[in-house]
């Protein structure tokens, strides 16, 4: 059974293995996935930034609800108002448990007035169906059914009218609608994991050869290029934008209470809507810590590149620093007392910083706090002067125009 | 205070002026820059001379733009993306080519292909470079000392100098003074086999200058190519989004949010001294400025010897300046194309459309077109740096159309007879005949083009001689001799007068240096 012990293939596989130079092959939700197509990822990431990244996320978990109560059990399981949530809108949220803990976070469409398209990192069947009991709702996964790109930068609204037989001119961020890109049908949303301006395209698996093949014909001119999930990472951090099990740990796969998040916690203050009409779980324990204030925060940091270049100075080099983003936790300091840790770190090309996101304690998590990073210099541990902002770190004008 | 009273008043809107206002601004001084055209930029500007067909005009890449300058003045916020210009294809008479790539295996795999032993050479030949690169680059940042001064100033700076070359191995020492004496033929030679490889990186030591690859002196100017690579992940190397004039227009942005005022049509005539000191400037217009300080960033030529009678300087200093040498010797050409050009080397489209193409096959091939410019003429086989920013940057043509930018040496400023439109006409011939050897589809997909020749750098960016560095590069116009002994240090003898420009030290290339330091001095002498 060599098959089984095989890492699934993406309904893109025939096209991107084929693209794919370097043959770097990453994992993600059991599947096999390019991390990057080129040598150096500094085409691919400017594509991101500037041009047009062409991203297979099919392994993106997804699930159709469906049914009279599908919007109160996604009004019951996450914590924005589902209720007020127009047809063609989009939500991004995370989800928790009875202790207010996340366990995942990803989007919810509502399709129709009846069905919604949810997706997370982990698969989250179980636990919606859990939530379900004894209401007239069907959750289907459709992980393997449905093929999603991801068309993201700056470019990317141009290349899809070109190929798409209506124009996106009218799609406003987080909305969705649908459309067709040559015979077949697709549903594009105005979403992404970058921060940029981009749109995620959700089709048949069926028909994912020919929709791949048309953006690509229909990107040419705009320098499309496919892009790997490495060059996404450091576009994500850049974004502030944060990963189920890099940034935080599920609260159903802790081991300690001290590894657990929080929304808002993690920054979502945004998304806890305490407003909203009944109960949702975690509800109890988030109207407590809203009004006790949170023990973390996920913040920004920036590190400073004249205390950084003076550390490196020290023993005769310019910094040394790693050109991807890093998932590795490096301890954050405030007058020689740890106050937390970065859990993901990178270069950011677009900004020329050496940003991070962490997890930071109360009073250190306000923007202006001044912090020190562990940097690694010549196999020393040193500590690099940074300060705490918020986020995005970058925040395009075109992402929401 | 009256509108017209600044405590700063910079002369110029290139790069350099511009970021010098930013600095006096952040250091809350009231500062004008004045830009005699409509925009600013100098000579990193961009321009949309055929509809939708944007020309980054004269300088066309960056490199050596200072890190420090682009996190003080935040120039990602301002808008400043620097895109990767990735590799370098030397394409060959025999319808091969050679590729630099950006990584390492598949370029040394690639010079292998044409030579084993150079394959191994370059690893070491790149180290080599890059270590006296990091020994030389510290004594950039500093401000020349005089070394016949003995002002405090000038002493603190020569123990300074004198302990960072005490820091230096005997070893690297005498690779610097090898480096800055030698020619870098002499230097390639010792190294490499491959012609088209040594002409291509020789072709780096002649850039803006009026040598050949075998005149002594040019292997320094190869040496600072290597200044870029220490800055590691700071490095700057690459293409601007929307040209230079996207730097410059960060730069701009930058200042005017730190309070700067720019004011463009601004054509300086002349510097008001009063009492001995600069105290402001007449404009062409009849307008008059005045202030405390007033710095130069045009050239050596205008900027001491038309904006301040000469009567203000020692004869000695006015002297010095009219024997700096700013002789011209590139010239450009700006194509807009409806397709992309078809390589013989590269049918297709290739990766390495988005990087440097450059026309060098040989350091014969470059010595020679150097010789005719000798002699006052235009080489009839020149070498050309070319780029398609539209293949890098896609808003720069209109989709499915290109831009190419070809960088073209030798064209001398003193051409035989002078340059004229037909003398023009006949340079840009030559380089799209020169082009159309290695990519024969050219002509037949130009929509129209830009000769630029140094005639013309001089007549729209205003450099005198259209020298691209403001003064070439040559040993004795750098550090405590650049512009002129005794005032290398950003002042003048005007007092109140401050040079800040390519032509000031540590020289040009999109650094930003001079401009930085020059409003630095300003300071130190504003208590």
């Amino acid at each position: 059974m060599v098959e089984t012990l095989e890492l699934k293939r993406t309904p893109f596989h025939e096209r991107t293995s084929r693209l794919s130079v370097a043959q770097n092959w990453r994992r993600w939700a059991g599947y096999a996935v390019v991390g990057s197509y080129e040598l150096s990822l500094d085409h691919e990431y400017w594509a991101i930034r500037d041009r047009a990244a062409l991203i297979d996320v099919s392994p993106l978990m997804k699930y159709l609800i469906e049914g009279p109560d599908a919007a109160r059990l996604l009004h019951k399981v996450t914590t924005r108002d589902i209720y007020k949530m127009g047809v063609g809108q989009v939500y991004y949220t995370g989800w928790c448990d009875e202790d207010g803990k996340l366990l995942d976070d990803g989007t919810v469409s509502r399709l129709s007035d009846q069905s919604f398209r949810m997706t997370s990192a982990e698969p989250s069947l179980r636990w919606l169906a859990m939530n379900a009991v004894g209401m007239d709702v069907r959750v289907t996964e459709v992980t393997d059914q449905v093929a999603a790109l991801s068309l993201q930068g700056p470019k990317s609204r141009a290349v899809l009218n070109r190929c798409c037989n209506d124009t996106l001119d009218v799609l406003k961020y987080f909305r969705l609608m649908n459309t067709n890109i040559g015979s077949a049908q697709v549903n594009v949303s105005r979403t992404g994991y970058t921060g940029d301006l981009g749109y995620e395209i959700w089709v048949e698996a069926e028909q994912a050869l020919p929709v791949w093949d048309a953006l690509m014909e229909a990107g040419d001119d705009y320098g499309i290029t496919p892009c790997g999930i490495l060059a996404m990472d450091m576009a994500r951090v850049e974004a502030g934008l944060f990963m189920v099990d890099a940034d935080y740990t599920a609260a159903n796969h802790a081991w300690i209470e001290g590894q657990k998040s929080s929304p808002l916690e993690m920054g979502l203050d945004w998304t806890v809507n305490l407003n909203k009409k009944g109960y949702f779980v975690g509800r109890k324990a988030l109207e407590r810590e809203k009004k006790s204030g949170s023990a973390w925060k996920m913040v920004g940091l920036e590190v400073d590149w004249v205390g950084l270049e003076r550390l490196f100075a020290d023993v005769g080099l310019p910094p040394q620093i790693p050109g991807m983003a890093v998932r590795a936790s490096l301890p954050v300091f405030a007058d020689g007392k740890q106050i937390g840790y970065a859990s993901t770190s990178t270069w950011s090309p677009v900004l020329k910083k050496y940003i991070a996101l962490a997890h930071l304690q109360r009073p250190h998590y306000e923007p202006g706090t001044v912090v020190t990073m562990e940097v690694t210099v010549e196999h020393q541990r040193r500590h690099a002067p940074a300060k705490v902002v918020k986020l995005p770190f970058y925040d395009p004008a075109w992402k929401k125009k | 205070m009256p509108s017209n009273h600044y405590d700063a008043i910079i002369i110029g809107g290139g790069h350099n002026g511009l970021i010098a206002g930013a600095y006096l601004a952040r250091a809350g001084k009231r500062v004008v820059v004045l830009e005699r055209r409509e925009m600013v930029g100098g000579a990193a500007v961009t321009e949309e001379i055929f509809p939708g067909y944007r020309f980054t005009e004269f300088s066309y890449v960056v490199s050596l733009l200072r890190p420090e300058i682009i996190r003080d003045l935040e120039l990602p916020r301002h808008g400043l993306k620097i895109l990767p210009l990735p590799s370098t294809v030397t394409p060959m008479d025999n319808g091969d080519y050679l590729a630099a790539w950006p990584d390492h295996e598949p370029t040394r795999r690639e010079i292998y292909r044409h030579s084993p032993r150079d394959a191994e050479a370059a690893d070491e030949y790149g180290r080599t470079m890059a270590r006296a690169a990091k020994a030389i680059k510290p004594v950039l940042s500093l401000v020349p000392p005089d070394p016949t001064s003995m002002s405090v100033r000038d002493v603190l700076g020569l123990i300074k100098l004198g302990q960072y070359a005490k820091s230096l191995s005997e070893k690297e020492l005498y690779r610097i003074a090898k480096l800055v004496t030698q020619s870098s033929a002499d230097l390639l030679d010792e190294w490499f086999e491959f012609d088209p490889l040594k002409g291509t990186k020789s072709a780096s030591g002649i850039i803006g200058t009026f040598l050949g690859p075998r005149s002594p002196g040019t292997a320094y100017v190869l040496l600072h190519h290597y200044m870029g690579e220490i800055d590691g992940a700071f490095r700057a190397w690459g293409f601007a989004k929307n040209g230079t004039g996207g730097v410059t227009a960060a730069i701009a942005a930058s200042a005017r949010a730190l309070g700067a005022e720019i004011r463009t049509g601004a054509s300086v005539k002349q510097v008001i001294v009063k009492g001995g000191r600069a105290a402001g400037v007449a404009l062409e217009n009849g307008d008059e400025l005045h202030s405390r300080v007033v710095m130069s960033a045009a050239d050596p030529k205008r900027s001491f010897l038309n904006f301040v009678e000469s009567k203000h300087f020692p004869d000695e200093f006015v002297e010095q300046i009219k024997n700096f040498r700013v002789r011209g010797s590139s010239g450009k050409v700006n194509i807009a194309l409806s397709g992309l050009p078809q390589f013989t080397c590269l049918p297709g489209e290739s990766p390495l459309h988005r990087g440097a193409i450059s026309i060098s096959p040989s350091m014969d091939y470059i010595e020679r077109a150097y010789d005719e410019a000798k002699y006052g003429q235009f080489s009839k086989n020149p070498y050309i740096d070319m780029i398609i920013p539209s293949m890098i940057d896609r808003d720069m043509a209109p989709p499915g159309h290109h831009v190419m930018s070809c960088f073209v040496q030798y064209a001398p400023y003193d051409i035989e007879g002078g340059w004229d439109d037909s003398k023009r006409d006949s340079f840009g011939e030559t380089v799209i005949s020169t082009i159309e050897r290695y990519a024969p589809n050219i002509r037949k997909i130009i929509v129209g083009k830009q000769v630029i020749t140094p005639k013309d750098i001089e007549r729209i960016a205003g450099i005198t001689g259209g020298n691209i560095f403001h003064g070439e590069l040559l040993l004795h116009q750098l550090f405590f001799l650049r512009p002129a002994p005794q005032w290398a240090d950003f002042r003048t003898p005007l007092p109140g007068y401050y040079f800040g420009a390519s032509g000031a030290h540590p020289g040009g290339g999109v650094m930003g240096a001079a401009g930085k330091m020059a409003a630095q001095e300003v300071l130190k002498d504003w208590r």
